[in-house]
Parts: C-alpha cells; sequence; structure tokens
C-alpha cells in the first residue's frame, strides 16, 4: 500500500514557524497583539496542534502515513522555538534598567537642543512656547 | 497624533539615532512629528533614563520612556515602562494632558 506523505506535520510546522517570526514585523504594530502576543500564542497552539494530529497517525497508522522520524523531530524543534519564544517575551524584553533614577512629575524638565532629521538645532524652549505641553517619547532607537 | 495636536500638544521622539537614520524611520513609518537626535545621550543622561551598554557594541542608549512637560518647562506625568514591547498607550497620555488645566 502506498504511504501518504503526512502533510499534518509540515503545515504544522510552518504555523509554528509562522508564528515566531511574524510577531515582529506584524503582530507589535499593534498594540493588542504587541503587548501581550495572544496572536502568537494562538499560531503557535494551531501549529502545535496540527502537528500533534500528524505525528499521532504516523505512529497509529504508519502503514498509511510516513513522517514518524520527521514529524518527532519537528514536534521537538517546535517545542524549543515555542520555548525561546516565551522566554524572549517574558526575560529579554524586560532587561531594561528600573526608572528610579528619573526624573518625576513637579520637576523641571532640563532644558535641551538637539537636531531633528533634516540637521536643524531645535530648542526645547521654542518647542514648549508653540504648544499648551510637549510629550517627550524617549526610545531605544536602531543604532 | 491629530488629537494630540488638536489639544495643542507636541509628540517628540528623542533617541541616540542619528538625524539621517531617524529621516529612514520617519519615512518608512510615515511619522511625522519631529524625531531629535541624541548621540552622546547627554539628555537622555539628563532626564535618567539611560540605559548604559543597552546597544549594540555596548553602545549607551535610552531606556524606553515618556514625559508629558507643561508650557512652564514642568514635568506633569511620566511613564517608566519595565519591558521594552510595552509603551505608553496614546489614551494614557491624553488622560494626562486632559489632567494638565489644573
Amino acid at each position: 500500500m502506498k504511504r501518504h506523505r503526512n502533510i499534518l506535520i509540515w503545515a504544522g510546522f510552518t504555523v509554528v514557524i509562522v508564528a515566531l517570526v511574524s510577531y515582529i514585523p506584524i503582530f507589535t504594530l499593534f498594540p493588542v497583539t504587541r503587548d501581550i502576543p495572544w496572536a502568537n500564542y494562538l499560531l503557535f497552539l494551531l501549529g502545535g496542534g496540527l502537528l500533534a494530529v500528524g505525528v499521532k497517525r504516523a505512529f497509529r497508522d504508519p502503514e498509511h502515513y510516513r513522517g514518524k522520524i520527521a514529524g518527532s523531530i519537528l514536534a521537538v524543534l517546535s517545542v524549543l522555538l515555542f520555548g525561546f519564544f516565551v522566554v524572549s517575551i517574558l526575560y529579554f524584553g524586560k532587561q531594561i534598567p528600573s526608572g528610579e533614577r528619573a526624573l518625576r512629575p513637579g520637576q523641571p524638565a532640563p532644558p535641551f537642543v538637539l537636531q531633528n532629521i533634516a540637521g536643524k538645532q531645535v530648542a526645547s524652549s521654542e518647542l514648549l512656547k508653540g504648544h499648551r505641553a510637549v510629550v517627550l517619547v524617549f526610545y531605544r532607537g536602531y543604532w | 497624533m491629530s488629537e494630540f495636536h488638536d489639544r495643542g500638544v507636541e509628540v517628540i521622539a528623542i533617541s541616540v539615532d542619528s538625524p539621517a537614520e531617524s529621516q529612514k524611520l520617519c519615512q518608512s513609518r510615515g511619522y511625522s512629528f519631529p524625531f531629535l537626535s541624541d548621540p552622546d545621550a547627554q539628555v537622555i543622561r539628563q532626564y535618567g533614563v539611560l540605559h548604559p551598554k543597552g546597544g549594540a557594541e555596548g553602545k549607551d542608549i535610552a531606556r524606553p520612556a515618556e514625559f508629558l512637560v507643561d508650557t512652564a518647562g514642568t514635568i506633569r506625568w511620566v511613564n517608566l515602562t519595565d519591558d521594552i514591547r510595552v509603551r505608553a498607550r496614546p489614551e494614557a497620555v491624553l488622560a494626562a494632558i486632559s489632567r494638565l488645566r489644573s
């Protein structure tokens, strides 16, 4: 009897890869899917589910389905990738100094003069003059 | 962004990136508010939001933070995240702005 290629294993693994790589380019763009990456967790769950069904049928019904070895390897890899994702989210994101040294409400904001993207010097006093308030957003940058 | 401008509030982004790098970012993301370059992290240090050696090759960079400064130059509201992925939501900043009148 001809043994079928076990497509679920590969489909599941592909979804797991998508779950891993889609977070930064796609899901960080929206606060709802960024702050808690539930969309990626769902994708991991979906990929893992497909993979699990594929592996199960490879072992239950090896006469019809291939993929005992490939499925096992991909399943282990998927678990590792999921672990890497979770660790990245829960650990690496928090490796920033505490904010205890930051200036607090009520303190004067130190004046500054910095270059804008056109290379022009911009003074904080000018910015404040023209506005009711300014929001200073400090960000890590892309160096 | 227009919600900020409607309230007379300007948003200013500050990082150690060079003006050229920030320009690329603004172009690719379509940002129209000012991006200022603090390559030596002097201003970042003054505001107490330095992340020493946080960048590539041990470069000093800014930790993510938002400061609301009123027209008198007084800090009125600060947001310090403990996770680089989680930034202040615009609603939270707008709420802080609406409390400014007092």
